[in-house]
């Protein structure tokens, strides 16, 4: 969206004291507290008390033995996917499709650690890799069908998840690609083998919580995300060509290489999100049908609520993470735990408001003084 | 080789290939004609997918409740429709992005199944079927097309509607200006945005009622995983026919037939790799695509707001 280039008067009415502040302030308290209301309102509709259910997800998210350090294992990936959309979303591109690349990078992390042999630091770090190369080459299925014949990516990539979740099925079925040939395999489930010892995230443990070193990993591309999208050439191409890509064609970005890049760079971090979770233990470091999780819509979402704005995705990852986690110990209180999808959904959503609203009154202004400024 | 041609033709020449192709393809023609609509006034509406699992999960508690299948589809329709209006408002009154509004409404609509789904169990049921005499007597064809749960023949209804309200309104006219040329219709006096929510509307409407045919005209119980992505692939059907009424229908036909052809397989006892059967839909859908895409003048503000002054 680019601004008028229309001279306003400094006396034109309505740009004078931007009531601005708590007028947002406001804004924001509403549409989140809506998006509340609605949630405990569902869960009083279920025949439940929003109290205990509030109590719940905190005990399960933070309070619990060892739940905290959980709350940030799961972030981990979470934070990841977010990163690469929010770059994607800069550049004006919508890759929806992290749930298929997050298990394309959790699969070539799979074949590297189960399949070679090698020593154990080498495989996790050649893994890790080729996981995040896997993740971008799967977004650059979309990228070329994008730029080479101008398939919007926002169905491409969703379709592309589908097949994804064929793939993986094909992998762990079939026994010279991924499917755990052990025959005391502990359960009757098909499954890759579990990654060896070696290949796995080395775990701290903080006051009786495990950290992956995962967690610094996200963290660190959480910080060089916000540098190179603020502070680099390459980051400036990137905002130029999602806030109008006419002015950044004239000056000299290329639409498909920067796009490209850009949807590339997304697939790439959820790959790696989904290498990290596999190395990390998640479902016993097994790669399993349903090994994604949802992982991949959680980091799109919260990429959407931080705004696109990479350091915020930290918090608001570890929120969606505590939602996630505090779930599981819903059974007692009697709601299913998918409620927290609904409170996720919703909150996105809410926070939708806001800056639209302003964007609207901004526009306003700006149009009330163009005629102003014009003489009738 | 010829055991491949042998037994394609005989999966292509089974009535059953050709009665569930015509079940799916009427199913993706609901959300696709909604779609059409919706894109001819300037929106790539990826709510339709919500729009579908609501009316999949309206319907199917609606007829829970009452036991009729009208009112499922009206519940279906009414719970399409709802999504629509939110996905509608949000992007074409607040001009928030629409694949940013249509993302959400999406995973609010899977979230809020999840949860009605795990709560309340909705369980669903099939209508009727009813063999239109005379019509169903035609080969091949005839069974496939005349010979299915009623609410199929509304499709049939809505055809010429929409292309009626499309192209032989006022209101059709100001839906395709809306898309094609956004500043020239708002100085013509159309509400460019209002018709834009009202295109979306009726996509609603549309893919709420595919929804619930869905359920209650096919598969005949309700999980969170029925609608499994096809609402894109509605899309695609759009993108298929080149944003023609005719060339979207064919689209829809074409898709419902592959995924057809990924249940006729199994039944007819040959064995095929069962993980590249269930993706065939989706790996048809994008070859179709690439292939297709680039062939047809979308409508130029296709996916482009509008907001007075800008462009």
């Amino acid at each position: 969206m680019s601004t008028d280039p229309v001279a306003l008067p400094p006396d034109a009415p309505g740009l004078a004291g931007r009531d601005g502040g708590l007028y947002v302030l406001l804004l924001y308290m509403v549409s989140v507290g809506f998006a509340l209301v609605i949630s405990a309102g569902l869960v009083a509709v279920s025949g439940n008390a929003w109290g205990s259910v509030a109590e719940a997800l905190v005990e399960g998210a933070f309070l619990a033995p060892g739940r905290w350090g959980e709350t940030l294992a799961v972030a981990t990936p979470i934070l990841l996917v977010s990163l690469g959309m929010v770059v994607g979303v800069r550049a004006g591109f919508f890759n929806i499709g992290q749930e298929g690349q997050l298990l394309m990078g959790a699969l070539a992390m799979a074949l590297i650690g189960t399949r070679v042999a090698g020593s154990g630091p080498l495989l996790l770090m050649g893994g890790l890799a080729l996981g995040a190369v896997a993740g971008g080459l799967y977004a650059g299925v979309a990228a070329l069908m994008r730029f080479r014949r101008g398939v919007p990516e926002v169905i491409s990539t969703l379709l592309l998840v589908f097949v994804a979740f064929q793939i993986v099925g094909f992998a762990i079925t079939t026994d010279w690609f991924l499917r755990d040939l052990d025959p005391n395999r502990p359960s009757q489930a098909v499954t890759s083998a579990a990654l060896p010892g070696s290949v796995r995230l080395p775990v701290m443990t903080v006051w009786g919580n495990e950290v992956t070193i995962g967690f610094f990993l996200a963290l660190l591309g959480a910080g060089l995300a916000a540098f190179v999208l603020a502070r680099t050439v390459f980051g400036f191409k990137l905002r130029l060509l999602g806030s109008n890509p006419k002015v950044a064609q004239q000056a000299g970005v290329s639409f498909g290489k920067a796009g490209a890049t850009a949807l590339f760079i997304s697939g790439a971090t959820a790959g790696l999100a989904g290498a990290v979770m596999l190395a990390a233990g998640a479902s016993s470091a097994r790669l399993t049908a349903g090994f994604s999780n949802e992982i991949g819509w959680q980091g799109l979402l919260v990429a959407l609520l931080a705004r696109n704005r990479p350091l915020l995705c930290i918090p608001v990852a570890i929120l969606f993470a505590a939602l996630r986690t505090g779930s599981g110990f819903l059974a007692a209180t009697g709601v299913d735990r998918t409620v927290v999808d609904v409170v996720q959904a919703l909150l996105v959503l809410a926070l939708l408001v806001p800056p639209a609203v302003e964007f609207m009154r901004d526009r306003r202004r700006v149009s009330i003084a163009a005629q102003v400024a014009e003489p009738a | 080789m010829n055991d491949i041609v042998g037994a394609l033709g005989d999966i292509f020449s089974s009535p059953a290939m050709y009665g569930s192709a015509v079940r799916l393809g009427v199913f993706l023609a609901f959300a696709a004609l909604g779609e059409l609509v919706a894109e001819k006034a300037g929106t790539i509406n990826i709510s339709v997918e919500g729009s579908l699992l609501a009316g999949a999960l309206g319907g199917t508690m609606a007829y829970d409740l009452s036991g009729s299948t009208v009112l499922g589809l009206t519940a279906g329709a009414v719970a399409g429709v709802l999504v629509a209006m939110v996905a509608a408002n949000m992007s074409h009154r607040l001009t928030a992005d629409q694949f940013v509004v249509g993302i959400t409404v999406n995973v609010l609509v899977l979230g809020l199944a999840g949860f009605l789904d795990a709560t309340a169990g909705p369980l669903g049921g099939r209508a009727g079927v009813v063999t239109i005499p005379l019509l169903s007597r035609i080969p091949v064809i005839g069974q496939a097309l005349f010979s299915q749960t009623w609410p199929t023949y509304l499709l049939y209804g809505l055809i010429p509607l929409t292309w009626w309200l499309l192209y032989r309104t006022r209101w059709g006219l100001e839906v395709r200006s809306a898309g094609e040329n956004p500043q020239a219709a708002d100085v013509s006096g159309v509400d460019v945005n209002g018709r834009r929510r009202q295109a979306i509307y009726y996509g609603g409407v549309l893919s709420g009622l595919g929804g619930a045919f869905l359920i209650l005209g096919q598969v005949g119980s309700f999980d969170v995983g029925v609608v499994g992505g096809r609402g894109f692939i509605a899309i695609a059907a759009v993108y298929f026919g080149g944003w023609t009424l005719r060339g979207t229908l064919i689209g829809a036909l074409l898709f419902g037939m592959a995924d057809a052809f990924r249940l006729a397989v199994p039944v007819l006892g040959y064995q095929v790799n069962a993980q590249l059967l269930a993706a065939l839909p989706y790996l048809l859908t994008l070859v179709v695509m690439y292939f297709i895409t680039k062939r047809f003048v979308q409508p130029s503000a296709l996916a482009r707001p509008f907001v007075r002054g800008l462009r």
